[in-house]
């Protein structure tokens, strides 16, 4: 991907990779992958390829961070050397420090944090492939690794991203349409709650632009919520046919 | 006032359950007049009440509850125990010595050491403070045989059964004592080694098909079973 495209969506109206304006990449996702952790999840969007892993609820280690009235979250988002084009030093960079921060507080609302005073969890999300909207899915899965470890929450959370490329508000960007187009506006979204816990936007829109793309995004994130919740139900469905046997 | 699932319907956290005068049981929780799920799980209804099967949670101490932990570390006055919780409970060394401790006179580490398991139970817990574990009892303190199987803790009700019907059938069964310890640990202990396997498959079989009606029966046809296959082989 070294030339930059002219054209982001052609005179069909379809995009780079052959998607309709308010289309999203294939989304597959499974629960339930690692067996060290208290809870996981794995997801492919596209071409991004994530695992989210949770442990705890445990004591907090080192015990002076723990809070005498909730729970403490704790995320760590780290990109895999070869997860993009040009090598990427595994050190933690400047963004995966910001993402981990966003990531926390994406899943921090959906989370009963009070139930459960003076201890932590940590979530580790690991980015193994890279194709722009990483922080979306990462949320999508991290929530259900929680959700996967038994720890109590108010919904699921499932992002999305929308944007602008080529003066057209666009439903999932991939990494090219980000680099290349107008603007990225990222939502994290709680369905049944219908809350929003993330909001960002890089770029210039217009009011009107701006509201269309979170509308856009959030179409985009209760259709990825049918998928994250089937991926859940998944795991559990074997002891749930024992009880029709 | 209507619901929105079928009895021992699967739900996610945050589905909707029901709207209007219902009152959030466990595992779901209440914002305005509606009834959400908060874990994953087995949903019933019992009189307005709406409750959820966890079929994943951890163990929260609560007192009176008796639990089977591991001593990791051994303190200046007692014992770090780790019971499988979001909090590790201490063992006071009086308690242990039902006499009161002179630093001096005992040797802590050669009461209990690191990687001693213990039967005890849960003396005081709050949202502030570690809970404290006590071994004053019959029945309670350091455990020297037998085989330690692990649950999930919500599956414990299962294998004890309806009033103790389960889990008195396996003991008179296999001959073997069982210690259930809520925070999900299991202690088995028999005469001989394939007493103490019976009854861990017997569990094992109950937490792979735990929810399902009629399990006390198959259980007993399964122990029956594997004990006539078991005497075959000794005979020939």
């Amino acid at each position: 991907m070294s030339e930059k495209p002219e054209k982001l969506i052609d005179k069909k109206g379809l995009r780079l990779d052959g998607r309709k304006i308010d289309e999203l990449r294939p989304v597959k996702i499974e629960v339930g992958v690692l067996s060290n952790a208290d809870g996981s999840a794995y997801i492919e969007h596209g071409k991004n390829k994530i695992l989210a892993a949770v442990f705890g609820p445990r004591e907090m280690h080192p015990k002076h961070l723990s809070l005498p009235d909730r729970m403490v979250l704790r995320c760590r988002y780290h990109m895999a050397p070869f997860s993009v084009q040009e090598r990427k030093s595994p050190a933690p960079s400047r963004r995966e420090v910001e993402l981990s921060k966003v990531i926390r507080e994406a899943l921090e609302p959906a989370v009963f944090v009070e139930y459960y005073p003076r201890s932590g969890i940590d979530i580790f999300v690991e980015v193994l492939q890279a194709d722009g909207g990483t922080r979306c899915a990462s949320i999508t899965a991290a929530a259900l690794a929680i959700a996967d470890a038994g720890i109590p929450m108010r919904d699921l959370v499932v992002a999305c991203a929308a944007g602008k490329i080529d003066d057209k508000v666009v439903l999932d960007l991939m990494d090219t349409e980000d680099k290349v187009g107008v603007a990225d506006v990222p939502v994290a979204f709680m369905p049944n709650l219908n809350a929003v816990t993330l909001l960002q936007m890089d770029g210039i829109l217009t009011p009107d632009e701006f509201e269309s793309a979170v509308n856009l995004a959030i179409e985009g994130c209760k259709k990825i919520y049918a998928l994250q919740k089937e991926a859940l139900k998944t795991k559990y469905m074997n002891t749930k046919e024992e009880v029709e046997e | 006032m209507p619901t929105f699932f079928e009895k021992k319907q699967l739900v996610t956290p945050g589905e909707l359950l029901a709207e209007g005068d219902y009152i959030a049981g466990e595992n779901t929780y209440k914002e305005g007049n509606k009834i959400y799920a908060s874990r994953i799980g087995l949903v019933d209804c019992d009189n307005k009440n709406v409750n959820i099967v966890a079929l994943r949670a951890f163990y929260v101490p609560k007192i009176g509850d008796i639990v089977i932990g591991t001593v990791v570390e051994v303190g200046f006055n007692g014992w770090t125990v780790d019971i499988e919780s979001p909090y590790t409970a201490l063992l006071r060394a009086s308690d242990v010595l039902s006499r009161p401790f002179k630093p001096q006179n005992d040797e802590l580490s050669q009461v209990l050491n690191a990687g001693d398991l213990i039967v005890a139970k849960i003396a005081s817990y709050d949202r502030a403070h570690d809970p404290q574990l006590t071994v004053g009892e019959p029945g309670l303190g350091k455990i020297t045989r037998g085989q330690i199987m692990k649950v999930t803790p919500t599956k414990i009700p299962r294998v004890i059964g309806r009033k103790g019907s389960m889990i008195s059938m396996i003991k008179q069964e296999t001959g073997c004592q069982i210690i259930l310890g809520l925070n999900g640990v299991i202690l088995v202990t028999g005469k001989n080694l394939e007493d103490e396997e019976l009854a861990l498959l017997a569990i094992r079989k109950i937490e792979e098909e735990s929810h399902t009606s009629g399990l006390t029966d198959r259980i007993t046809q399964l122990l029956k079973e594997e004990k006539s296959k078991r005497e075959e082989k000794k005979n020939e």
